[in-house]
């Protein structure tokens, strides 16, 4: 019989041990319940109908939305719930485009999985008819319409995780789409290109830019020279596509595998990431020093870059100017390798291996650019190697590992942890402790930034100064640290900011599931990895310091930050003039910006101030005022321009007195 | 010398025209409501019956004094019937194609309007902005089927010579 704690599934008691679900209950006795729309991590949603079971006096109840309680009595396989499932999956077929040979995630799709499982062999329904066009207008990720099953995952991921909210259900009933507000492509918006979406999406709905073919176009052209650099969490995560697991040599299969696919050299970016430890830790130690702006944010997460540059303008200048090791390694690679090869740097096509979509955002910013050559030519994620590796029929599980190509093929520890959410901040350590203290440190390990956790705080005692770290991962968790430090409650000196939940390990071009589980193995074996490693700082890479005896100097010098370094700009979000005076006739032109970052500042105010100044002055016909969305100028706002000229220091409280001086005197 | 200003000024300097006094009414529209998401739909009715429509840059303005994200802006207005995201016309005709009007041969009625209204497939406002045309499903004025409402009030047992009276006289107004 039923005892107080206790459900019964299927004629057996399962214990409550704190399952706030019937699906976790249903999973802990051994039975899989499908679902689309079900992740641990996001909120419920109860939409995709598929984990129904018969709860005995309620009839038929969604698992994932229903609280066990003691003495339920629930079946998860009758004829009514099987029939359901079939019908709700062959409504949803009827709705998709059925094109799975030539889809992206064939045989990672959870429908085609969920179709095979129930063994569909019908679906007596028509298929749909409206075609919707795809969406390419981004570098990182391709969004296909028709083939939504809107199960809402990627909605609460940019939502709830990242804090975004790009994605969103529009329109009702048979119409309903998801996407981005107005119609508008992913690529027009403020999207930061984690592909995190992607990575939830349990269909070929959201995948990742695929890059494969112009690799393959520069590997068969013969007047370029191919190379190769593979990010530090790569080598925890190829294997999952051939059962290979952290015993099987992955970098060195990497390196001859992609050599046998045509790559001329194989590289490692732990090397830049080494570089970049140099670099940053010493420009984190100068502001110590001199008063500069702290805490310094991190800025090898091109999403994170991407997010401050449109949510927290007045915190760019609190980002490390560092590059991300993969525009140190283009750079490096474009700048002096080149060179010293006696190549054309167009010649030279660097391609790089990242768990990432937004690197490839990343490669694509102008800046990173020189004369039309873009210092990363191309970017690969995990998934479009793997597809690469299969397509070349190389058979990854048999090659025999090869050693990595120099110069840039030697890793430290430090470099490879970079793939672990804490990694970048546990490398400054490793550095900042000795060059600070000027002796060895004797116990590399700093367990307390280690972990999954969203955001994780430790101090760190240094003989004159105690450190304060905040490790996050999430751009939720970002934003909710970003507050608390704006609100004076919380005081860092460091903070390492990753987009994607436990950092590179989960990004969003990594293999799929890219689950809880398969986060934590990856988190765990990189560690494990950089135990084993020989070096385990950046500052004992030797390769590092021929870099700087060869071609910089020393780390911050003035080459190194022609190479090395970058700098930011406030990103709009939004465009456009929302309110005109129309008066094409007048003399001058006033625009106030009521973008979030102006608004925040009071610029609405400014424009009331404006417009009553104006008519009771009786020059309304003389000016011609305007309210429009953002000009980029967000940290030095609220912007103002008058006849096109940005004026500054305009402010709620003295708005009349400029309205007197600056407007009205020039009418 | 203020107070005379004050007092004189409304009626003698030229106004601020365009869309800034409509603007300025969609701040006053978010204050009187508060920002709370929860008012989002009330907010948008508001700001509709001032603009007619809700305009893109408005529904975004909203959300960034809302401190929401556009799409959760777009979603709800793209939801509800009773926004608009085109321009809508003077007068709005909404034709009945319930059960009762559809098997009287609202069809017929809906043609015949379009035809009129020069509107072709997919456009529902006139190119002079003076008629919008909709589609409802039942007003209840089932005896009169078919039956559609112009401006909020009922016209029954319609056929197309009617229709063209009815538009005709419209336009023969806004003409003057």
């Amino acid at each position: 019989m039923a005892n107080e704690n206790t459900v019964i599934i299927n004629g057996g008691p399962v214990v409550i041990e704190g399952e706030v679900n019937l699906l976790e209950l249903v999973q802990k006795a051994g039975i899989e319940l499908p679902t689309f729309c079900y992740h641990s991590e996001l909120s419920v949603y109860g939409a995709c109908r598929m984990c129904l079971v018969e709860v005995k006096g309620r009839g038929l109840q969604a698992a994932c939305s229903t609280p066990p309680e003691p003495g339920m009595e629930i079946e998860t396989h009758t004829e009514k719930t099987q029939k359901i499932r079939r019908m709700v999956l062959e409504l949803l077929l009827a709705n998709h485009d059925r094109e799975c040979t030539t889809c992206d995630k064939s045989t990672v799709c959870k429908l085609q999985q969920l179709s095979q499982q129930l063994k569909l062999d019908d679906i007596r329904f028509k298929n749909r008819t409206k075609h919707q066009e795809k969406d390419l207008s981004s570098p990182a990720l391709v969004r296909d319409p028709n083939k939504c099953i809107l199960c809402g995952d990627c909605v609460r991921m940019c939502s709830e995780i990242q804090s975004i909210g790009v994605l969103d259900f529009a329109n009702r009933g048979s119409d309903v789409i998801v996407g981005p507000a107005f119609k508008k492509k992913i690529g027009e918006v403020d999207c930061v290109n984690c592909g995190q979406c992607a990575a939830v999406c349990p269909t070929g709905a959201i995948t990742v830019r695929s890059q494969m073919q112009n690799v393959w176009q520069a590997i068969q052209d013969p007047s370029k020279t191919v190379v190769a650099q593979i990010a530090p969490a790569i080598r925890v995560t190829v294997g999952e596509a051939f059962g290979l697991g952290p015993d099987a040599p992955l970098m060195g299969k990497m390196a001859a595998s992609m050599r046998k696919m045509g790559f001329d050299k194989v590289y490692d970016t732990c090397l830049t990431a080494d570089l970049t430890i140099l670099e940053e830790t010493n420009e984190f130690l100068q502001r110590l020093q001199n008063g500069g702006k702290l805490p310094i944010f991190t800025s090898c997460c091109p999403g994170w870059v991407k997010f401050a540059e449109q949510f927290y303008p007045d915190l760019l200048d609190n980002l490390s100017t560092c590059r991300s090791p993969q525009q140190m390694f283009g750079s490096l690679a474009k700048n002096y390798y080149a060179a010293e090869l006696g190549i054309d740097p167009k010649d030279l096509y660097v391609v790089s291996v990242m768990p990432c979509t937004a690197k490839k955002f990343e490669a694509v910013r102008p800046e990173f650019s020189k004369d039309g050559v873009p210092e990363v030519d191309a970017v690969l994620t995990t998934q479009e190697l793997v597809a690469m590796i299969k397509e070349a029929g190389v058979r990854f599980d048999e090659v025999e590992a090869r050693a990595l190509d120099m110069p840039f093929g030697f890793a430290t520890g430090a470099g490879v942890i970079f793939g672990n959410s804490g990694g970048v901040a546990e490398a400054v350590l490793r550095y900042g402790y000795e060059k600070v203290t000027g002796q060895e440190l004797a116990d590399v390990d700093f367990k307390v930034v280690r972990g999954l956790e969203g955001i994780k705080e430790a101090e760190i005692a240094l003989p004159e100064v105690t450190l304060r770290l905040a490790v996050v991962s999430g751009l939720g968790n970002a934003r909710e640290l970003i507050e608390r430090i704006r609100s004076g409650e919380a005081h860092y000196d460091i903070v390492e900011v990753m987009t994607c939940p436990g950092g590179c390990i989960g990004g969003g071009g990594q293999l799929l599931p890219n689950n809880m589980e398969n986060r934590q193995r990856r988190t765990r074996e990189l560690y494990a990895m950089d135990a084993g490693m020989p070096f385990r700082k950046s500052q004992d890479n030797p390769i590092v310091d021929k870099i700087y005896q060869k071609w910089l100097g020393e780390p911050n010098s003035h080459a190194a930050h022609d190479a090395l370094h970058t700098s930011y700009g406030s990103r709009r979000r939004i465009k456009g003039s929302i309110a005109d005076d129309n008066n094409n006739d007048a003399k001058l032109d006033v625009s106030v910006c009521v973008g979030t970052s102006c608004y925040q500042r009071g610029s609405y105010n400014i424009l009331q101030t404006f417009m009553k100044e104006a008519e009771e002055q009786g020059l309304a016909d003389k000016i011609n005022l305007r309210a429009t969305f953002c000009y980029e100028r967000c940290n030095k706002g609220p912007s103002i321009k008058v006849n096109g000229k940005q004026v500054k220091g305009v402010k709620p409280d003295n708005a009349v007195e400029f309205f007197k001086n600056n407007i009205a005197k020039e009418l | 010398m203020s107070t005379v200003m004050d007092a004189e000024a409304p009626a003698e300097a030229r106004v601020l025209n365009g869309t800034l006094h409509k603007f300025q009414r969609v701040n006053e529209i978010i204050d009187r409501h508060g920002k709370a998401p929860s008012n989002l739909i009330a907010i948008l009715q508001e700001v509709q019956k001032e603009y007619r429509y809700l305009p893109e840059e408005i529904m975004t303005y909203i959300a960034t004094v809302m401190e929401i994200h556009p799409s959760s802006v777009y979603g709800v207005a793209t939801f509800y019937a009773q926004f608009s995201l085109e321009p809508k016309g003077k007068h709005i005709i909404k034709v009945c194609d319930g059960t009762a009007c559809h098997v009287r041969n609202s069809q017929w009625i809906i043609d015949s309007l379009r035809e009129h209204l020069h509107l072709k497939q997919g456009e529902h406002t006139t190119r002079d902005m003076i008629f919008t045309f909709e589609t409802v499903a039942c007003i209840g004025a089932c005896a009169l089927a078919p039956a559609m409402m112009l401006d909020g009030e009922i016209y029954g047992q319609l056929t197309p010579d009617k229709i063209k009276e009815i538009i005709d006289k419209i336009v023969a107004e806004e003409g003057e």
